[in-house]
């Protein structure tokens, strides 16, 4: 188990540095400068702001010295944010996504397997058609036009929680549900259609034979079971609750990194464009890592040997 | 001897989108204590809805118990409701199913699985019951029950499991086994194997058994009574005697003669030409007749009832009315029978 988890660390570097340099490259065909008025200086006034931040070098060694400074933990320093360190920036904006990214994987999943749950119990009866339909609704109207109803209706009609900004858990509230409504539409219907399928397997009706009772029969043999194929969905799902972030903390004036990564972009911002992509990156691998450890926990026939 | 099981005038009807499927249509049968009966039949016959019925195993909807009685130790089962059936399922009357590939949990570890049953029926705490699933799995023969337990099903091998699965059945001392086709799914040397692990527990608990299978040679070796099943219905049930050396309805001299042996010097092997009836739409009058060279005109209008042969032999075929012709079975099956009488002696005879 140490060995693999090793193992899956070591690929995880290789990753990184594959990302970082591709990155890197790509980020050098951007159209314009990060200089924000180029128009108003000289030539020879531009050219001093590029040789202070070593953007006058040739690229490779541009690539050369960002990749020693990585290696050294350091990530540089932002060009439009006061010249502060992007390590420090990224520290600042990162805990609002992620509180709400968390509480919206946590949310939607669990009422989502709630829902499917209840559906598949009460199969073809009217719970079932109702979660259904709830489900169907969640996974095709977008996070921000969800979100834009709760704000109006929400916020502003019922005034139950705030609008925007971001502060108290209140302020965390509405941006979380409209996050996690498509967690919660996907793992509803994944769970209602493996729960079905479980239920109708041999060794259910084994379970029954014995006389164990329907809530044993769901609870001990069926969930388990029906929760395999759902970790799978899980990893794609966390990620995309990340790039939904970047739209919801806009839409809600969430201070997070999401917002700071659109900016960066916009603004030839390099060291935070870098910063922001290989954080974003070191994330989705470690939950796809976590995930494929989660098999094993539910799944005895994935779980690796011991020693091996 | 007191009856355990009787079956009476018991119909079994599935509700599809394309109408009523009546699945099993009037069955009756007995089984006393200590007895193995087997039901044998092909495919759709009803032999398996017969006796997950008898659990009340069968999905309810869309199956459903249309009429008739299941009276074990004199209650009808076919009142009880799900919660008192929750407590004869697995105590008083326990199953073995056909697939030990996909019977057990694959994410319980398999002393768990066994004692489940113990815990619920038997109010063992778990020390108690681990103790007992350590005494089933050395009488169902699985060396290093104590590591045994805490491994997974899929640390085991067809067989194992089948054998675990028979531990399951076994745990509470049921009274009754229904055992559907517990060997088909295994290779022929596991399939023995099985065969006379059945047999040694049955001596050894005494308990009464329901033997589903299609597999004749099975029946002969471990079956008191055989009944016959075809379109939902009994149509042949006597002693294992009365059925291989004096059978009497048509179908029954097919399945004997389709059946394949080593001493016969035919090339050719006997079918029973056609398919079973669709039970969507049963035929009028005898459901086997289509099929059946000897089938008379009344076959077609009337259902034959069962005609006695003797006191333990009865069989559905018009063939057996006073006024019916004197037919006698096929030379082909004829021979097959005779021939099934002498290697039987054969085998007997080796194992004295």
């Amino acid at each position: 188990m140490a060995r693999y988890i090793t193992q899956r660390l070591v690929y995880l570097v290789i990753t990184m540095f594959l990302i970082a340099t591709f990155t890197f490259f790509l980020m050098k065909f951007l159209p314009g400068t990060p200089l924000s008025a180029a128009d108003r200086l000289s030539e020879e006034q531009q050219a001093i702001v590029l040789a202070k931040y070593g953007l006058d070098d040739p690229v490779p060694v541009q690539y050369f010295n960002y990749m020693v400074n990585l290696v050294q933990g350091d990530l540089g320093i932002s060009f439009q944010f006061d010249n502060r360190e992007v390590t420090t920036i990224i520290l600042d904006r990162i805990g609002p996504s992620l509180q709400i990214g968390f509480q919206a994987m946590i949310v939607g999943t669990i009422l989502g397997m709630l829902l499917g749950l209840v559906s598949a119990i009460y199969h073809n009866g009217f719970l079932d058609y109702g979660s259904t339909f709830t489900a169907v609704l969640g996974q095709s109207i977008p996070s921000f036009v969800f979100a834009g109803i709760l704000q109006y209706f929400v916020g502003v009609k019922l005034g139950w929680f705030p609008v925007a900004l971001w502060g108290t858990w209140e302020h965390t509230v509405m941006p979380t549900i409209s996050l996690a409504i498509f967690p919660l539409a996907i793992a509803a219907r994944f769970m209602r259609t493996e729960m079905l399928e479980v239920m109708g397997s041999d060794y259910i009706t084994t379970a029954r034979a014995k006389g164990v009772n329907k809530f044993g029969v769901v609870f001990k043999h069926g969930v388990r079971n029906a929760l395999i194929p759902l970790v799978t969905v899980l990893g794609p799902l966390a990620i995309g609750l990340m790039t939904g972030t970047l739209v919801i903390e806009n839409i809600f004036a969430v201070p997070g990194i999401g917002e700071q990564f659109v900016k960066s972009i916009n603004t030839n911002d390099f060291p935070i464009i870098m910063g922001t992509t290989l954080f974003f990156a070191f994330f989705f691998i470690l939950i796809v890592l976590v995930i494929d450890l989660l098999y094993g926990v539910i799944d005895p026939r994935i779980r690796l040997a011991e020693g091996e | 001897m007191d009856n355990l099981l009787e079956v009476k005038n018991m119909h079994v009807s599935f509700d599809t989108y394309g109408g009523e499927v009546q699945a099993v249509r009037g069955v009756n049968f007995s089984v006393k204590k200590g007895e193995t009966l087997a039901i044998v039949g092909e495919s759709g016959s009803g032999k398996s809805v017969t006796t997950k019925a008898l659990m009340k195993l069968i999905p309810m909807p869309p199956g459903r118990i249309k009429e008739g009685e299941i009276l074990f130790e004199g209650r009808d089962l076919a009142k009880l409701s799900e919660k008192e059936m929750q407590k004869i399922r697995g105590k008083d009357i326990s199953m073995i199913f056909q697939d030990p590939m996909t019977s057990l949990n694959p994410t319980m570890k398999v002393g768990n699985q066994i004692m489940e049953g113990l815990i619920k029926h038997q109010k063992m705490n778990k020390a108690q019951a681990k103790k007992r699933v350590m005494e089933l799995l050395e009488l169902v023969g699985i060396p290093d029950a104590e590591s045994r337990i805490k491994q997974y099903p899929h640390q085991f091998s067809g067989g194992m499991r089948q054998r675990v699965v028979v531990a399951i059945a076994l745990a509470c001392n049921p009274k009754l086994l229904i055992a559907d086709e517990p060997t088909t799914a295994l290779d022929v040397t596991i399939q023995a194997q099985i065969i006379e692990l059945m047999k040694d527990i049955q001596k050894k608990t005494d308990s009464a058994t329901i033997f589903i299978t299609h597999d004749l040679g099975v029946v002969a070796n471990v079956a008191d009574r055989v009944a016959v099943m075809y379109a939902g219905k009994i149509v042949e049930i006597g002693t294992v005697d009365d059925i291989f050396y004096n059978p009497k309805h048509p179908y029954t001299w097919g399945l004997l003669g389709s059946m394949p042996s080593l001493d016969s010097e035919d090339a050719e092997l006997y079918a029973i030409p056609g398919s079973p009836p669709d039970l969507l739409n049963p035929p009028k009058g005898d459901a086997f007749a289509p099929r059946n060279e000897f089938a008379m005109q009344i076959d077609k209008e009337q259902d034959p009832p069962l005609f006695k042969v003797s006191d333990t032999h009865y069989a559905a075929t018009w063939l057996l009315h006073e006024h019916a012709p004197d037919i006698d079975p096929p030379e082909a099956i004829k021979k097959r029978v005779a021939g099934m009488a002498t290697s039987s002696n054969s085998e007997k005879g080796d194992r004295l």
